[in-house]
């Protein structure tokens, strides 16, 4: 038994380092390339580690230099917490009430799945006369008719989250409010909601992440830095001729910093969110 | 309370979810539906009525036909790569051993990067002329020269599915991970004492036990990988000479590029009636899955 068991052992700590490895390679070969030099990116062979850590990428996307690479970053830098901030406000707007109302009336509860069924549309299926009805209104390039296309995917997404959060609040607190005089606005807002903080928090972040994530309607909707996200922006760059590839790389290490920091320090939460059935695409 | 005023209540409440839906969802819907049986530009004229003629023409088109396979191609090796990776990492997280707790951290990763920027990266990786893929390969002597990875038909695909599995795998592995957790231990401990081997106790005690969320799991994920645009679009744009266009790709052309808004729609609308009959006999499966379980 004894010899079989380290053998077991060993086995087990090989696969974690390949493991390790597999995930951490490509996320630590981007960094580097956003601290190589130049000349170290183009160099054959290859320098896979600069001899000195060149952080000037970093000063220049995010200065605002007009006409610089960092006037273009910073601006779409900005576009996107704008658009993801106004579609996840509203999203919540939308779903908190309707998450309530399905999980204590589950007589409605059909018209959620209906909702939720929407989540299989292909987003080519609706692109064509949401780009027609945003240009009658206007709204093409702007960050507002971004966000408004954006609960799409968002509005759908948080309502069916809330809905599980709220399933968990026993509705015998609400109904003994109720029993002292509150009225039903009264028990939402002082009862259920404070209970329902952690559930709205989750899916803010996700609601977040999922539109800070979207390219397509983006790159649709959007045509100059008025309205560029960032995910537009990186594709830019990344199908430009541009020489230096160490500053696409330094664009997408700073695109990513926010949902991987998101990700790292909601670990628990985000996963005992994905595992009860809601998946990010 | 009574049930009427319940339902009432629970409709109003409802109201700004549901005028939302039909104003972003349900009028481009129809609209689509509309525009499909016209022959309309993007801009411009409205178009006219031309019947089913849309749709006899993107079925019967090569185009389509080839777009179909590609996507039925990357979708299935993908889903597949990464249901059984996600799975196999999941089973290794399992296992009790030091910085464990790390690693599962670090799966994190794949999954919250932006898919923009996963795209971008491994499309820097690939680079024919500095890549970091050419390097290690020349510099480990298993090629003699550079290649063009995400240029020649031959290996676009299978980068872009690598590309994608990376991306996507972890999020199986979370899955399945926390599905293992719930696995009872004494159930383990009985198997064992029976004598059972390590692939019969995974098939007749874990498997029973993560089936179902792997299912919702292999469900989610080949609807997306269906409805792929993102990865593609940043990497290769479809290309080298198509051979990685998916069918979200051939609908951006038809209906932006070549601004044919009418054929785009029915093109749109032939994806949408495949995703859902894809996820309803995924749904009878899930179902049957679901029942053979318990």
């Amino acid at each position: 038994m004894g010899r079989s068991n380290l053998a077991f052992t060993v086995f087990v700590y090989a696969c974690a380092l390949l493991l390790t490895v597999v995930i951490l390679a490509p996320v630590v070969w981007l960094f580097v390339m956003s601290i190589s030099p130049a000349a170290d990116l183009s160099a054959k062979p290859l320098h896979w580690w600069p001899q000195q850590a060149d952080f000037s990428r970093y000063k220049l996307l995010l200065s605002t230099l007009e006409n610089s690479a960092g006037a273009a970053f910073t601006a779409a830098l900005r576009n996107s917490i704008v658009v993801a901030g106004m579609a996840t406000l509203a999203a919540l707007a939308v779903a908190i009430p309707a998450g309530w109302a399905v999980s204590r009336t589950p007589s409605v509860g059909w018209s959620l799945s209906m909702v939720i069924a929407t989540y299989m549309l292909p987003p080519v299926a609706l692109a064509v006369p949401l780009y027609m009805g945003l240009a009658h209104l206007g709204m093409l390039n702007s960050v507002f008719g971004l966000a408004l296309v954006y609960l799409t995917i968002l509005a759908p997404f948080t309502t069916w989250l809330m809905k599980s959060g709220f399933d968990t609040i026993p509705r015998e607190i609400e109904a003994a409010a109720m029993m002292d005089g509150a009225n039903l606005f009264q028990t939402l807002r002082r009862i259920t909601l404070p209970l329902a903080m952690p559930v709205v928090a989750t899916s803010a972040l996700f609601a977040f992440l999922l539109a800070w994530d979207e390219f397509f309607y983006a790159l649709l909707f959007t045509s100059d830095q008025r309205a560029k996200t960032l995910t537009v922006t990186i594709a830019d760059l990344a199908g430009g001729r541009i020489a230096d590839y160490g500053l696409i790389a330094t664009a997408g290490v700073l695109a990513a910093l926010p949902p991987v920091f998101i990700g790292l320090v909601m670990q628990r939460a985000l996963i005992s969110g994905l595992t009860s059935g809601g998946v990010k695409g | 309370m009574s049930g009427p005023f319940m339902t009432t209540r629970a409709w109003l409440l409802m109201l700004p979810l549901l005028a939302v839906m039909v104003a972003v969802i349900g009028w481009p819907l129809v609209s689509t539906v509309g525009l499909s049986f016209t022959d309309a530009k993007l801009v411009g004229t409205s178009g006219s009525f031309v019947g089913f003629d849309n749709y006899a023409k993107m079925l019967s088109s090569s185009n389509f036909q080839r777009t179909l396979y590609t996507t039925a191609w990357f979708a299935i090796v993908s889903v597949t790569a990464e249901m059984i990776i996600g799975v196999l990492a999941a089973l290794l997280l399992n296992q009790e051993f030091h910085g464990r707790f790390v690693l599962r951290a670090l799966m994190i990763l794949p999954w919250a990067l932006p898919t923009v920027v996963n795209a971008t990266l491994w499309r820097l990786i690939y680079n024919p002329e500095y890549g970091a893929l050419n390097a290690a390969l020349t510099q480990i002597g298993v090629l003699d020269s550079y290649r063009s990875w995400l240029g020649e038909p031959a290996t676009a695909m299978t980068a872009l599915i690598v590309a994608d599995t990376w991306k996507n795998f972890p999020l199986v592995t979370l899955i399945a991970l926390a599905a293992l957790q719930a696995v009872p231990r004494d159930i383990k401990a009985a198997a064992l004492v029976d004598g059972a081997g390590p692939f019969a106790r995974f098939r007749f005690v874990t498997l029973p036990f993560i089936v179902g969320p792997l299912m919702v799991a292999l469900v989610l994920r080949t609807i997306e990988a269906f409805k792929v645009f993102d990865i593609i679009w940043v990497m290769t744009r479809g290309g080298p000479a198509n051979s990685t266009r998916t069918l979200s790709i051939l609908v951006y052309q038809e209906a932006f590029s070549f601004q044919r808004a009418g054929s785009g729609a029915s093109l749109a609308l032939i994806v949408t009636l495949l995703v859902s009959v894809l996820a309803a006999s995924y749904a009878v499966l899930v179902r049957k899955t679901a029942g053979s379980a318990r």
